[in-house]
């Protein structure tokens, strides 16, 4: 038998219902549809439309991936419907398909939701180049091809925002900007011609900077372009350091007393990376650090346990660190 | 079967904050007749921290701490997920880079080291299920843990990307649905339970930084667990069990609701199973009592 044949298969869909002009809460509506191995996410919105309620809406434009406003959530998953195939929805979740708006808090009509967080944050990190090129230049301003690869295609963004309604720490923290304006910002940060000079220290300031991130990888394994978000916030980190521009605060203190813990004792002394992040603010973890003391969670500092061949350790840090605090 | 041999990366926390994770750890790998041989040598592998401060660094101390379990030539066996993440991370570029590999191993050259890339690395829950076998384990259960719920916390490093995790393990873990330990789970007898947050985050690595987001985090975690019927939940993470175990209170405030679970180890699940004592195991370790067993 040919791989390539068409199968089909049963499956249940319930789909989230509301209209914020006459609804007080939302609803799911059931339907049950014959599936085809061909079909992807968006034939199915479509044929709820056509074949089941004219008023379901949503938002689609190109169908090839590229205008980013199809972005729902299958079974809770960030999904850019005209991308997904069904099969491989099948094969994540069964037969039980639940269709939701990217954010059921923010949905306005159906799957269409406001999203005006996403583009307020999104804005707010100048996505866009800052150079100083003529206005009507004489030559081109080119970019060496081993230049642009720094991008890491960051440029790749398409806006669909499924990795900005995955992350949890946006769901938390309203301030948060989220991995879609941080892989943005880190577009423009790792092109040879900006030259902004706010930027990088905007995205690195707390509460809203990439120091809140949770490194869950959510944004990672949702985005249909596969520029994995959480790979240019590790490099907005980096670029702090190596561009002086990170401060000293707890979180910068985090990352930097890993180093000095691993160069004294090879292993990371936790007591120690607490006090050093935290510095006379370790008070408040005192309640907390009397429970593990009691239970025999903590250990002391003259206890502290050290790797063998230590000073291979030290002889490692001293000759491949590359970047200074 | 051939008697099952690693090299076992304990990460820092197993000789701090979590002493119960290494006393279970060889409390189950004598159970199971696993050879363990301790890479003594090894460094922190930077829990991703040292890895936004330097970047080529991490991959140095990292590439050495395979090179040994090279050396032994055995497969690499982490008992946490961030160990697991960032060694995985790092094996995974150096294998796919020969200019960088040669980078790191101009650094290792000078200790006498060469990372070649001939060892895998895996979490010690997979090695638990696709080397020694789910079936095996299930025969060799001899208290079955048939009187609890217990809901699975498989935390993010472990599931999530799940490029890293397909390449490091035979079995395949669907990241929005995985299934791992709510296998061994069964196979320890007990009950699984299904609930929302069970490929969540804990919050960890922000506990410091973002209070407010970890404590949130960690909140509605035991929460959903809770209200699935949860007695007690298991993870294979060192970090995610400090999170859930030593930090009920921040998260009951952060969520406005009292939220307290006793949390389980992993290892600690499968060594009462399979008969370990509970003193055996470092149960007396823990913040949050599990004394009902």
């Amino acid at each position: 038998m040919s791989t390539n044949t068409i199968t089909t298969q049963k499956v249940n869909f319930k789909v989230f219902r509301f209209n914020a002009d006459n609804d007080y809460l939302p609803y799911y509506e059931n339907y049950t549809m014959d599936v085809t191995s061909e079909e992807v996410v968006l034939d199915i919105l479509n044929r709820i439309k056509w074949d089941h309620d004219g008023s379901f809406s949503y938002r689609r434009s190109c169908r090839h991936g590229i205008c980013g406003a199809c972005a729902i959530k299958v079974n809770g998953r960030s999904t850019l419907a005209c991308k997904e195939s069904m099969t491989t929805m099948i094969e994540y979740f069964g037969n039980e398909i639940t269709l939701e708006p990217l954010s059921t808090k923010r949905a306005i009509k159906d799957m269409i939701i406001d999203k005006a967080d996403f583009w307020e944050k999104h804005a707010s990190v100048t996505p866009y180049l800052v150079a100083d090129i003529d206005e009507c230049p004489s030559c081109e301003n080119l970019v060496s091809p081993h230049d642009a690869e720094e991008l890491n295609e960051a440029d790749l963004c398409i806006q669909c925002g499924a990795c900005h309604y995955a992350c949890p720490a946006v769901e938390i923290n309203s301030d948060f900007f989220g991995p879609a304006a941080f892989a943005a910002a880190y577009r423009f940060e790792a092109d040879v011609r900006d030259n902004d000079a706010n930027r990088l220290s905007y995205v690195n300031e707390e509460k809203q900077g990439v120091w809140d991130c949770v490194k869950c990888y959510e944004c990672a394994e949702v985005c249909p372009k596969d520029i994995n978000p959480i790979d240019k916030i590790t490099k907005l980190h980096q670029m702090a350091f190596k561009k002086g521009v990170a401060k000293n605060n707890v979180a910068t203190r985090h990352a930097v007393g890993f180093l000095h813990s691993i160069k004294k004792h090879g292993l990371l002394d936790e007591g120690g990376l607490v006090l050093y992040s935290e510095g006379p603010s370790i008070v408040k973890h005192i309640p907390v650090a009397l429970q593990m003391f009691k239970k025999g969670k903590i250990v002391m500092p003259w206890n502290m346990p050290k790797s063998d061949k230590l000073d291979e350790i030290q002889k490692l840090i001293k000759s491949s660190s590359t970047v200074k605090f | 079967m051939k008697k099952l041999k690693y090299a076992l990366f304990t990460g820092c926390t197993a000789k701090q904050s979590t002493p119960e994770q290494m006393m279970s750890t060889m409390a189950v790998a004598r159970k199971l007749d696993i050879e363990m041989i301790e890479l003594t040598e090894a460094s922190c592998c930077g829990a991703s921290h040292l890895q936004d401060y330097d970047d080529f660094l991490s991959l140095v101390l990292n590439a050495r701490n395979i090179a040994y379990a090279e050396k032994h030539g055995l497969t690499m066996v982490t008992i946490c997920n961030t160990c697991q993440l960032n060694t995985a991370m790092t094996k995974h570029r150096l294998d796919n880079n020969a200019d960088l590999k040669a980078k790191v191993n101009e650094k290792l050259a000078e200790i006498g080291l060469e990372y070649k890339g001939t060892s895998n690395v895996i979490h010690f829950l997979y090695a638990i299920i696709d080397d020694f076998g789910l079936d095996k384990i299930k025969e060799m259960v001899v208290k079955p843990l048939s009187q609890f719920n217990i809901a699975p916390f498989y935390g993010c490093h472990n599931i999530r990307p799940s490029e890293l995790h397909n390449e490091s393990h035979k079995t395949k873990e669907n990241p929005y649905n995985p299934t791992s330990l709510d296998d061994l789970i069964i196979a320890c007898g007990a009950k699984n339970v299904d609930y929302e947050e069970k490929n969540k985050c804990c919050g960890f690595h922000v506990e410091l930084q973002a209070p407010h987001t970890a404590a949130v985090l960690t909140g509605n975690a035991i929460a959903g667990a809770t209200d699935q019927n949860a007695d007690m939940m298991v993870t294979p993470c060192p970090l995610c069990h400090l999170k859930l175990d030593t930090q009920t209170k921040h998260a009951s405030e952060a969520i406005g609701r009292e939220v307290s679970l006793p949390v389980l180890h992993m290892q600690q699940m499968v060594g009462l199973a399979l008969g370990c004592t509970p003193a055996e195991l470092g149960l007396q370790h823990h913040v949050t009592d599990v004394n009902f067993i």
